[in-house]
């Protein structure tokens, strides 16, 4: 499956500019597959930069190359959407570390033209906005009306802010947090064992072998699934029923309806995930604390910031990246004079709901995008 | 769209270079007239049916308690502060006054009178509770938990050493003298400074 995925052509541009990177290291140069719509206007000032999440990739709103599914969020982008294409030049590009075209792990090695595999080097949320900031000179915007992003996403639009105020009118983050708490490293370590416990994935260099970790990448998609909705979605979705019988099997078959959907959504990630992509990336997300260059204060982070609007939202069934992050987000905002707006919204369908039917979030984003349009 | 009397009389008397914060904002009515005239307003509104719809309206809104979270904001963060029909909600009106001075050296106060006398009346003669145009929830319902009087609020402010700048009192839509104010008005708002 993995050489089918690395088989798909996706627009892109190859930046021939050194990226250095947080752990020391340079990449001589990156390529960045991209997605925009709707027209970029004369004084080139109504770009909206959306950055997607850990699994999402730059077909925001265009159907998956691999899938053929509905791009990822379709409901909210689009003409007359609230992130509306008719208004805005929306850009969506695959994160640095990716399977979708963007330079990663499977990016072939200059010198011997083998997928570099995990001699790619290590890459943080910051390296991520990094290498978008290069896309957009290279498109020639100079300044984004906004940046948008749910969960990972949300981090790269903090990330924008802390290092790049000056490029950004707005950010709009959604279920994200500024670092990653324990727990959410502990859930990702699961993940990444998991692949690397599968005997395919062989130190990551499975790239054209017939055989490829999907094993181990099911098993961190049904781990990290579990996570993503809330404990209230899964019983009302399930509950304890049985997956096509009446009775138990006393076995260790997928008795249960919820087993059965995770088998489901965990093997059919690995159509269109890349296992070494999703160890870069999870370990992105778990370096990711803003404060830490700043003894432990998120405002040292947000100083350059303030003239910079935020709109924040969490969800109250959200446990992954709760409330109380958000919270600590918008105290350290306030802390330096930002206008950050903050909302926890009542959905069901826990961290999973900024991708989801809930339509309070579409008036947010519309409505936080239409501030400071003239 | 008019504004309620008391707002109004507020949003009048910012100035328009100013920075506010509006605590229990509601939808963003008041911040809306506020921005109207340039002031750079935000809110703080503890109900999120009422932030989004401000969000939506495209203003600056926290979601959040003015009990507790009047706290997350720095010293002089603002020109000026709101607190509209609210001091009589909080759980500690006298801490919740302290803070909104700490954030601005200038802060609007209105509240609900209870003195007025329909209050007094309803009390003396009813023995209840009083329901009335301004104070209109029964008493076990109401978020009003300590009901307050021009009196008690004037105590208050010397009591504390806070400076007491400007006052309006309003007898429905219209604005009632000072003098009187005790009896004749329902609402009043208070100006007040370090």
């Amino acid at each position: 499956m993995a050489s089918l995925l690395h088989d798909i052509r996706h627009h892109s541009v190859t930046i021939a500019a050194p990226l250095p990177l947080d752990s020391g290291q340079v990449l001589p140069s990156v390529t960045i597959a991209y997605q925009s719509y709707g027209a970029l206007n004369a004084d080139r000032s109504n770009a909206v930069l959306i950055c997607h999440a850990l699994t999402g990739d730059q077909y925001v709103a265009s159907d998956h190359p691999a899938t053929g599914k509905p791009g990822w969020w379709a409901r909210m982008v689009g003409p007359g959407k609230p992130i509306d294409t008719d208004r805005f030049h929306v850009i969506c590009a695959n994160v640095l570390g990716s399977c979708m075209g963007t330079s990663g792990p499977a990016t072939p090695d200059a010198a011997t033209g083998a997928p570099l595999g995990m001699a790619f080097p290590v890459i943080t949320i910051t390296d991520m906005v990094r290498a978008q900031a290069m896309l957009l000179d290279h498109l020639g915007i100079a300044r984004l009306h906004a940046v948008v992003g749910g969960s990972m996403g949300g981090m790269q639009t903090l990330a924008w802010a802390a290092f790049y105020p000056e490029r950004l009118a707005s950010a709009l983050v959604i279920a994200s947090a500024a670092r990653h708490s324990a727990q959410n490293i502990a859930f990702h370590e699961v993940g990444r064992q998991a692949i690397m416990a599968d005997p395919d994935w062989r130190d990551g260099q499975y790239y054209g072998s017939a055989r490829a970790p999907t094993k181990g990448l099911a098993v961190a998609r049904m781990a990290a699934h579990i996570t993503y909705l809330s404990e209230e979605g899964l019983t009302e979705k399930f509950g304890r029923r049985l997956q096509a019988r009446d009775i138990k099997s006393f076995g260790f078959d997928a008795d249960f309806q919820v087993e059965s959907y995770l088998r489901h959504q965990g093997l059919a990630f690995t159509d269109r995930f890349d296992a070494n992509a999703y160890l870069y990336i999870t370990r992105a997300m778990d370096y990711f604390d803003l404060a830490e260059p700043h003894d432990g204060r998120l405002a040292g982070a947000f100083a350059g910031a303030k003239d910079v609007r935020f709109t924040l939202v969490s969800f109250d069934t959200d446990w992954l990246y709760p409330t109380s992050e958000s919270r600590r987000i918008v105290q350290a905002l306030q802390s330096v004079g930002a206008a950050a707006s903050f909302v926890e919204l009542s959905a069901p369908f826990g961290h999973d709901s900024f991708l989801l039917d809930v339509p309070a979030l579409d008036r947010l984003v519309a409505g936080s995008l239409r501030a400071g349009l003239a | 769209m008019k504004l309620r009397p008391d707002l109004a009389i507020i949003a009048d008397a910012v100035p328009s270079t100013a920075r506010v914060l509006d605590v229990g904002c509601g939808d963003g009515e008041l911040m809306a007239a506020l921005r109207d005239k340039g002031v750079d307003a935000r809110g703080l509104e503890i109900d999120p049916d009422n932030v989004t719809a401000a969000i939506a309206r495209g203003q600056s809104v926290v979601q959040g308690d003015a009990n507790r979270d009047l706290a997350d904001y720095p010293d002089d963060a603002f020109d000026y502060a709101i607190l509209s029909q609210t001091l009589q909600t909080t759980e500690r009106p006298d801490k919740v006054v302290d803070e909104l001075l700490r954030i601005a050296p200038r802060a609007f106060v209105s509240f609900p009178n209870f003195a007025h006398w329909r209050v007094r009346l309803a009390l003396l003669w009813g023995g209840r509770m009083p329901v009335t145009r301004s104070i209109p929830i029964a008493w076990y319902e109401t978020p009003n938990i300590h009901h307050v009087t021009v009196s008690d609020f004037r105590d208050l402010v010397r009591a504390k050493g806070i400076k007491v700048e400007r006052v309006w009192h309003l007898s429905g839509d219209r604005p009632t003298s000072d003098a009187a104010a005790s009896w004749r008005a329902e609402h009043a708002i208070f100006l007040i400074s370090r």
